[in-house]
């Protein structure tokens, strides 16, 4: 039996389908926006889940990578490694070397390990070559794709090392190793010629096993590498458990928040469906009794209005699925763009998952209905659909008639009561709407504090700096893990040209000072220092002046107000197992200080540590840049181009600051905030019409009796929008504190994800007028849903509908 | 007198190839008079009610009502026209069941603008003369047929309409209770109420009725003065 069954059941479903168009359409349309919605929630959760596996996975990614000694281990003797019982697959041997290149504005990278392979393909690591090309000959070099930057493009040249003969290399691509097997790529003869004796030539071998899942199983992996070769000739491994970990983290922040938008959207999802279809078989119910009287059984007629809702459910699902891929594909790519992974696409079990389950909640919506219609007796049902209401909501007619409100709006305002579980799903419908528009403007308003709290530079209405802009990389961004050093000026080791020669900071200190419009003003330099009780360099900002102007935000303690303090991250405290208030040894260049702790920084970049503190504790270190607030009144632009006048000569320059640009990872995830609330807020809406729609149909006898006796086109709809608008506006009520609890939530989860806590201006960003208008959003959703139904109703010829049972 | 309905050549057509529903139909129906229409199912009744009550519009002519040509109003002009100057009677009385006895009649008041206090003692007026006072916080379901049909003739009263059109007003009821409404009909005529009345009885045409218009097939077959009013 086909899924119409018999021929008498496949026409009355057709006509079902074709005679209810505007119900058909809103459970095609409901149930593609619940789809898609789900689908992109979906393939989120998972790639926001294990982006570093999905990568790994792909690029075939090393567990172990190995540095031999090629002294005391052959090539043929390496190649011999990889055929261990265990060992699935093995790569190399590679030459490999550290260096600490240059770039043309004389700053110093940090040490990058550069290896050097013929080209990015591998039976291990295939390196995912994002931009340009391979180096292919000696004086190229392919950089990880984190160390892209406006100064560091394809074409840039950087040098060795800060020595006045290092070989210039040319940029020729940036690449992306999930299993971090190196920072660079050259040719093996290149990287042969980058060696020193401080760092030689070593070789290294990428490895899989059978058996990597486990810290032990690494373990015992090595142990095989180990017996395999000369005592000494392994020199060094690392594991693809520890690279893991640290990718893990930076992902795991938009875990809590996909995770909050997908359960809203599936919430919302089966509100919807169930609500469009429980109707859709409700207000049939007199049709069912005349086919039951005509000879149906109740099997048939169950059948016949289960497939009627799986019908236009199936296209809204199946468009849903192309549409929630389509939506999904971008997102996808910005994850890829954060998190450095390759291509991801939606995964495939999403795609079959989602609409299975979007079918069995139709089915089982649509059965629970038909059910109860297949069990009516053919009488009963024939008077379900004919007879008057059985006085439902009638007491709310008797309670709202006194309200000091017209009519048609008091009787509007009771109607919602007469049918109080349609009402129900209308109310839920409207309020996961709204919650969920509380809940993105919090959280992108949260994103943009963070984005703005990490860029305290931005705030300045100008900067000055020693050097010249469009000569200066800013120091490269930190790789993700940030387990490397930054930048740092090298102080003019290198041989400049003479235009690039810093200026003295006292001179465009005192170029500041005297030009008219300074407000107020601040240095600052990043540099690198060493703090008792942490191994390797630690970032700092040193500030000279009041440097309130440009402060992080503190989670507890507070802002350094002069010398002899400092203010550290979290992680900070609890890598040294300090307090605020505890005093650590801070060393730059050859000057100690003793600073007391007296502020938690909020800062989001991951393990990286960096400290601020008074530049007057160290008297060899110089600001290499001003941040300047100008008066009100004058123009930052005007204001820059007359300093830099002044102080190019010397070697520096100004430049008026644009409003910070947002990192990715905060713009995806802004962007996937009001993508997915305007689904859902669009779910709503449909949910709204397709309950206005129903109403209105069985209403339209009365919405007639009222127009005879002379309701005004204006006097219908206000009614009909009364009354779903009590009902928005007690969605929105309920809403509005849901999603802002959802906000506080989800947003100290995100922080804890990254290792921190959120400092208050980051949590508290809703204003009550905010809050207000986001309460009345439930109306608004509630009436534009409503308003072509009423409309409808408005423009219904009386007559017809006086004739309408 | 003055003429409270004046249809000047107006006609009705569903289907622009077929015949016209109704007319071309010239009619006038004096201040106070009782008008039955009469003819059998098809025959256009129902059609020149909804001309009259403007809920329908002429496909030709003109339709005026007290005065004011309705058939070129905008919806909101009719409606606002129909509530203050049309009362409408339905054979299935067309009741709002989620609403009193008390706030049915009140309804088409409220919609004018009246206040709560007025309406309602017009609305208690009109129990009073109709005797149905007993049942004003009642619901219509709980009614007889001849009770809701009173309750919709006082509901058709609330505003002081210049016309009563009635559609049917026994159709639905047994005997005695279509007794009870042709008295109530017959009151009102005798008080001045200028009444159109669409029936297939020819009983109740004949006894409520000043005049009687028969239609066949949308036009008037037979126009002729009823009997002087008992």
């Amino acid at each position: 039996m086909s899924l119409l069954g018999t021929g008498a059941t496949g026409r009355v479903v057709r006509s079902g389908v074709g005679r209810r168009r505007v119900q058909t359409v809103v459970i095609a349309v409901a149930t593609m926006t619940a789809v898609a919605s789900a689908v992109v929630a979906g393939a989120l959760m998972v790639a926001a889940a294990a982006p570093f596996d999905h990568a790994f996975g792909k690029q075939q990614g090393a567990h172990i990578t190995a540095r031999f000694d090629p002294a005391k281990a052959s090539a043929a003797q390496l190649a011999e490694t990889g055929k261990p019982a265990g060992v699935t697959a093995s790569a190399g041997p590679y030459p490999s070397t550290e260096f600490r290149p240059v770039d043309q504005a004389g700053f110093r990278l940090p040490t990058l390990t550069v290896v050097g392979r013929s080209g990015p393909d591998s039976d291990v690591d295939r390196v995912d070559l994002k931009s340009g090309r391979w180096a292919q000959k000696p004086g190229e070099i392919v950089l990880a794709a984190s160390f892209e930057g406006p100064a560091i493009g394809i074409g840039a040249t950087l040098k060795a090392s800060d020595t006045t003969n290092a070989p210039a290399l040319s940029i020729v691509g940036f690449a992306v190793s999930a299993g971090k097997s190196a920072d660079s790529w050259a040719t093996p003869a290149q990287v042969n010629a980058l060696a020193s004796e401080r760092s030689p030539v070593t070789s290294q071998m990428l490895y899989r096993f059978d058996a990597a899942s486990t810290k032990e199983q690494i373990l015992a992996d090595r142990q095989k590498l180990v017996a395999s070769v000369a005592p000494g000739a392994l020199l060094g491994t690392q594991s693809w458990l520890d690279i893991k970990r640290a990718a893990d983290q930076g992902a795991a922040a938009t875990v809590p928040f996909v995770t909050a938008f997908g359960m809203l959207g599936i919430v919302m999802s089966v509100i919807a469906v169930s609500s469009v279809i429980s109707g859709a078989v409700g207000t049939s119910l007199r049709r069912i009794g005349i086919l039951k009287a005509v000879g149906f059984t109740p099997r048939e007629v169950v059948r016949a209005y289960v497939v009627q809702a799986l019908i236009p459910a199936g296209a809204g699902i199946s468009l849903g699925v192309v549409l929630g891929n389509l939506l999904a594909v971008p997102l996808l790519t910005d994850t890829e763009a954060v998190y450095g992974t390759v291509s991801l696409s939606v995964a495939w079990w999403v795609d079959v998952v989602v609409p299975a389950a979007a079918l069995v909640v139709v089915g089982l919506s649509a059965l629970v209905p038909a059910l109860r219609a297949g069990r009516l007796s053919m009488v009963e049902a024939i008077a379900v659909g004919r007879s008057p209401r059985t006085g439902r909501g009638q007491w709310a007619h008797r309670a709202m008639e006194p309200l000091p409100l017209p009519r048609p709006v008091t009787y509007g305002l009771a109607t919602p009561f007469t049918h109080p579980v349609r009402t129900l799903a209308l109310l839920l419908a409207v309020a996961f709407g709204t919650a969920a528009a509380t809940f993105a403007v919090g959280l992108t308003a949260s994103l943009t504090a963070v984005g703005t709290s990490q860029d305290p530079e931005s705030r300045a209405a100008v900067t000055v700096t020693t050097t010249r802009l469009n000569t200066v990389a800013p120091p490269p961004p930190p790789p993700p893990g940030g387990s490397v050093a930054a930048a740092s000026p090298v102080g003019g080791s290198v041989a400049s040209p003479a235009e690039l020669k810093p200026a003295d900071p006292a001179k465009v200190r005192s170029a500041i000072k005297s030009q008219a419009g300074t407000r107020s003003y601040y240095g600052k330099t990043r540099t690198e220092v060493t703090v008792a009780g942490i191994s390797g360099s630690v970032r700092a900002s040193l500030y000279e002046g009041d440097s309130r102007p440009g402060r992080y935000e503190t989670i507890s303690g507070h802002w350094i107000t002069g010398t002899g303090q400092i203010v550290v991250p979290t992680r900070f405290l609890e890598r040294t197992g300090t307090r605020i208030g505890d005093t650590v040894r801070v060393t730059y260049e050859k000057e100690t200080a003793n600073l007391r702790i007296v502020g938690e920084s909020f800062d989001t970049s991951g393990s990286e540590l960096e400290i601020h503190a008074d530049m007057a504790d160290f008297t060899s270190a110089a600001p290499s840049s001003f941040l300047v607030e100008v008066q009100p009144g004058v123009s930052a632009d005007e204001y820059a181009r007359k300093v830099a006048a002044v102080v190019q000569p010397l070697g520096g320059d100004a430049t008026a600051n644009a409003p910070s640009g947002q990192e990715g990872v905060i713009l995806l995830m802004s962007a996937m905030a009001v993508l997915l609330t305007l689904m859902l807020v669009a779910v709503a809406g449909l949910a709204v019409l397709n309950s206005v729609v129903l109403d209105t149909r069985e209403r339209i006898h009365d919405l007639g009796v009222c127009k005879a006796i002379g309701m005004s086109p204006g006097q219908t709809m206000s009614l009909v929008l009364s009354a779903v608008a009590m009902t928005g506006l007690i969605g929105g009520l309920i809403g509005v504190p849901a999603g802002y609890a959802l906000h506080s939530l989800v947003m100290p989860m995100m922080a804890r994800a990254i290792g921190t806590r959120m400092p208050s201006p980051v949590l508290d960003v809703y204003a009550p007028v905010q809050l207000l208008l986001l309460g009345l959003g439930g109306v608004v959703i509630a009436v534009l849903g409503a308003l072509i139904p009423a409309g409808w109703a408005a423009k219904a010829r009386t007559a017809t509908a006086l004739r309408t049972e | 007198m003055r003429q409270v309905i004046e249809l000047e050549g107006a006609a009705k057509r569903y289907d622009s190839a077929g015949a016209p529903a109704l007319g071309p139909l010239t009619l006038s129906v004096a201040e106070g008079e009782a008008l039955a229409v009469t003819g059998p199912s098809g025959s256009g009744k129902s059609t020149l009610l909804n001309l009259v009550a403007g809920l329908d519009r002429p496909t030709d002519g003109a339709v005026i009502v007290a005065g004011r040509r309705i058939d070129r109003m905008s919806e909101h002009a009719l409606a606002t026209f129909r509530r203050e100057h049309i009362g409408m009677a339905f054979q299935f009385f067309n009741l709002l069941d989620d609403l009193t006895v008390t706030d049915n009649i009140q309804l088409p008041a409220r919609l004018t603008g009246t206040s709560r206090r007025e309406a309602a003692a017009r609305a208690g007026e009109l129990m009073e003369m109709l005797g149905i006072h007993q049942h004003a916080r009642a619901y219509p379901g709980r009614l007889s047929g001849g009770e809701r049909q009173r309750v919709a003739v006082a509901r058709a009263l609330v505003n002081w309409p210049a016309l009563l059109l009635a559609d049917e007003p026994t159709g639905a009821l047994d005997t005695a209770s279509g007794h009870d409404v042709r008295d109530l009909l017959l009151d009102l005529h005798r008080a001045g109420q200028t009444i159109v009345l669409v029936t297939h009885d020819l009983a109740l045409a004949e006894a409520c009725a000043s005049r009687r218009i028969h239609l066949v097939d949308g036009h008037v077959a037979l126009d002729s003065r009823a009997q002087a009013v008992r």
